[in-house]
């Protein structure tokens, strides 16, 4: 177990530097740059500029600069587009907002869509199943960036219950309608695998063999078939709960809440090279280490599955 | 030039007289307790420092936490600001400001002259690398293009501190509105004594010192920025709102509601929501003119369609637009239709009567047609296909959607939409690869050479590829005219004969303001407002 989880470490090495490296070409790939204006900047102006922040460099430099200065300062660069704050400091205040805000929608996801899933299965074709295929359908329907507008309208604007937007810190007022929008339709797919999942286990032989012993239900559900029908949310869930916690594009602009989301498409459209590289980077390595994770529960879920 | 030279004195002089705006409530006015502004911003600040600040989000954040040495009152005139006054050489090449005496930072320290000739150096330096280190240039300040070019050190920029309160600038050519520019940001002061100790992170709150008459209290990046009294501001006695906060809000629709909400005092008004808004709020919302022009370029060099090196075609094609159909049925919030580059009130311009501004509708219409028929080109002649490009946006789009529309119609001209995401369309633009696109400009500042130097043959935003000796002739003439009003009208003329560009709208300021707020500066053409001017009423019953 110990010599698997090194040897995936080790590769990962390799794997985080041909992102970056991909990256990078990609980003200079792209016509315009960081300093492109609706008036282009006057070229000696232009030439201080990219001096400045080391444009001038070819490029195998600047990608080495770049790799050497994370590795031995952890220093992912200045930000080109906001000059007061570097790409620290963004994911620095960032990161913390939408960790918040992604763990809770996560918590609430994997907890309703869970017992959504698995009531169900166990009611399957009942009043009870269409209800819960049809709320998780209902919600898998709705996108967040219609929900969240809807919802800003109704709790902000005509029930004044909550404020519309901003963060404050991570008051509670201020979460609980990022959370809210960004967990349903997770919630909602979360259901619907765990459904289909637990509806798969509780055919199988030994629920029968389970069920022919007499015993009860519920300790059918909780004891023998419970584990063994995670097994393919859990290969879902390991890049969910990524993507939550680093945040979402439609959140982040529809709430004003800071996160660190909406980044993924603004750095990119405004071609600030490091902030999108040190996204990417984070999102990388959260990526590996989650899915190193997955595999490891895998392994205590289902005895049979060994590294 | 003497006449000029009395000209300027008299400028000085009237200046030296004006005593600069505050907060003034009116008679019967009751202020409310709660002296909080808070307004919508797009996006977060790319910079707050002066020296570096590029957007106009970012200036209205500097012109609070700064002060210049001379402002803009609520007309958009020019009145002393940290200066009292200032003198002007015969030749009108050597400024000389006086500053306000007993000014004091936000620290506590003295505001000098010397400070103000470290900001411009800086702004200059090419080691400091300021985006808008070009407005050095165009305020013709001796040495700059060396200083800039690396050839010769920021030291020998033409701006020197006499003694503590005196500054003299020495400019290269005559600039009559160059107290105008000095109510630019990029001339704002800043410490030197923070900025070498802190380096790049000295604008952070409880860093940053200024001399306006605010002090950053609060940046959560993304979210917001909030400032608060600058107790050390000269004229903190006249000011009376609090707290300034500007809330970062991506999406305009989201911003209104939370507007609505009673979240925030000030927010943009989405296209095409003022009239409703207007009925519903006829004491918020608001429309005024903003020194902005929205245009068609048209790509006059060989990479661009042949026939769009005939004059006739580009006439034909400016003539067949019906404007007031943009303006009233797709914008409708008060924008002005253009016949001109230089946008109607920008000051001592007066829009010249062009032939295409003199004619009616239908006169333009028929017109077109007859260019077009002499040209060769659509109905009954050699078919035309031209291409507009534009950055992706919807309300570009219905333009170009109901400009193709006209010029089938009426010319027989078909058109295909292009849309491109901003930096390709920029990238596309720049490198004339486009038949027709979309263009705005918004003046840098009151002036009419601020819109129509970017038509200038050298100009690096001429992106039609314009060149026109008559059109450069008129406009080195008018920066020594003494009245260089005929000047411009004379490039406009040539721009209504040649059409490089296609005219379309004059701007807009079209916002929602909470009517307890007053103070705002309406008449004030670029928007440019200063905090310590506004003030909030308390709420009728």
């Amino acid at each position: 177990m110990l010599s698997y989880i090194t040897r995936r470490l080790i590769v990962a090495v390799p794997t985080i530097l041909i992102l970056i490296i991909l990256s990078y070409v990609l980003m200079f790939a792209a016509p315009g740059g960081p300093f492109a204006r609706e008036r282009p900047l006057p070229p000696e102006i232009l030439a201080n500029i990219e001096a400045k922040y080391g444009l001038d460099q070819p490029y195998w430099k600047q990608v080495w600069d770049y790799v050497v200065n994370i590795v031995v300062h952890f220093d992912f660069g200045p930000s080109f587009k906001f000059r007061d704050q570097t790409v620290n400091d963004i994911i620095g205040q960032g990161f913390p907002v939408t960790l918040t805000y992604g763990l809770w929608a996560f918590f609430f996801a994997v907890t309703l869509g869970v017992t959504l899933g698995v009531v169900a299965a166990i009611r399957q074709n009942t009043w009870i199943d269409y209800l819960a295929v049809g709320l998780s359908v209902g919600a898998q329907v709705l996108p967040n960036f219609v929900l969240a507008p809807i919802l800003v309208l109704v709790f902000a604007l005509w029930l004044g219950w909550l404020p519309g937007g901003g963060w404050n810190g991570g008051a509670w007022q201020n979460v609980v309608l990022p959370v809210v929008a960004l967990s349903t339709s997770y919630m909602a797919s979360i259901a619907r695998i765990m459904r289909s999942s637990m509806l798969e286990v509780l055919n199988a032989g030994f629920i029968r063999t389970a069920r022919a012993k007499g015993l009860p239900m519920s300790r059918i559900i909780w004891r023998h078939a419970l584990k063994p029908a995670l097994i393919p949310l859990l290969s879902y869930l390991g890049p969910a709960f990524v993507a939550m916690i680093t945040g979402s594009f439609v959140i982040d602009i529809y709430f004003s809440t800071g996160g660190i989301g909406q980044f993924f498409v603004n750095s990119a459209l405004h071609r600030d090279y490091s902030v999108i590289m040190g996204i990417t980077i984070l999102v990388g390595v959260l990526t590996i280490v989650f899915s190193l994770i997955v595999d490891l529960l895998y392994a205590w879920i289902d005895p049979k599955i060994r590294y | 030039m003497s006449t000029k030279a009395s000209l300027f004195a008299a400028t000085a002089l009237a200046l030296l007289a004006t005593v600069s705006t505050a907060a003034m409530p009116g008679e019967g006015e009751v202020l409310s307790d709660n002296q909080t502004f808070t307004y919508r911003v797009l996006d977060e600040f790319p910079s707050i420092d002066p020296g570096m600040v590029e957007d106009v989000e970012g200036s209205h954040v500097a012109r609070n936490l700064f002060e210049g040495l001379m402002s803009q009152d609520a007309d958009g005139n020019v009145i002393p600001g940290a200066a009292t006054g200032y003198t002007v050489s015969e030749d009108g090449l050597t400024y000389t400001f006086t500053l306000r005496a007993g000014m004091l930072w936000s620290d506590g320290t003295p505001v000098t002259a010397g400070d103000f000739e470290y900001a411009w150096k800086r702004a200059a330096d090419p080691a400091v690398a300021s985006p808008y280190s070009w407005y050095m240039e165009l305020m013709q300040l001796e040495n700059v293009a060396a200083v800039l070019a690396g050839e010769s050190a920021p030291d020998t920029l033409g701006v020197k501190a006499l003694d503590d309160l005196t500054l003299e600038v020495k400019i290269t050519t005559a600039l009559p509105y160059f107290p105008q520019m000095v109510t630019h940001t990029t001339t704002f002061p800043v410490p030197r004594w923070v900025i070498e100790e802190h380096g790049d992170g000295w604008t952070q709150p409880g860093i940053m010192v200024g001399n306006g008459a605010y002090v950053l209290s609060e940046r959560v990046p993304q979210e917001k920025i909030v400032l608060t009294r600058n107790a050390n501001y000269w004229d903190n006695e006249h000011t009376i709102l609090e707290t300034v906060t500007a809330l970062i809000i991506n999406d305009e629709n989201q911003a209104l509601t939370r507007y609505l909400a009673g979240e925030l005092d000030q927010t943009d008004v989405p296209t095409g929501q003022y009239p409703s808004l207007l009925e519903q709020y006829p004491t918020e919302a608001s429309s005024t003119p903003n020194l902005c022009t929205y245009y068609y370029n048209v790509n006059m060099t060989e990479t661009g369609e042949p026939a769009l090196q005939d004059a006739r075609v580009r006439e034909a094609l400016a003539l067949a637009i019906d404007r007031d159909i943009i303006t009233q049925n797709i914008l409708a919030a008060g924008q002005v239709p253009a016949y001109s580059l230089t946008h109607w009130a920008t000051a001592g311009f007066e829009v010249p009567v062009t032939p295409i501004a003199a004619m009616t509708q239908a006169e333009r219409d028929a017109r077109a047609v007859e260019l077009m028929t002499a040209a060769g080109f659509g109905t009954g002649g050699e078919p035309l296909e031209l291409e507009i490009l534009f950055n992706t946006s919807d309300a570009h789009q219905s333009i170009a959607v109901a400009i193709g529309q006209m010029w089938q119609q009426k010319l027989g001209v078909t058109t295909v939409l292009a849309n491109q995401e901003w930096q390709t369309f920029l990238d596309a633009r720049g490198g004339q690869q486009y038949e027709i696109a979309r263009a705005g400009w918004c003046a840098d500042y009151n002036e009419a050479s601020s819109f129509l130097d970017i038509m200038q043959s050298n100009s690096g935003y001429n992106d039609s590829k314009f060149v026109s000796e008559a059109f450069d002739a008129e406009m080195l003439a008018a920066r020594s005219a003494a009245d260089p009003l005929g000047n411009y009208q004379a490039a406009e003329a040539i721009i209504a004969t040649e059409f490089p560009l296609i005219p379309l709208y004059f701007y807009a300021n079209v916002n929602m303001l909470d009517d307890t707020i007053k103070g705002w500066p309406f008449e004030n053409a670029q928007e440019n407002w200063y905090a310590k001017d506004l003030y909030r009423v308390a709420a009728a019953e």
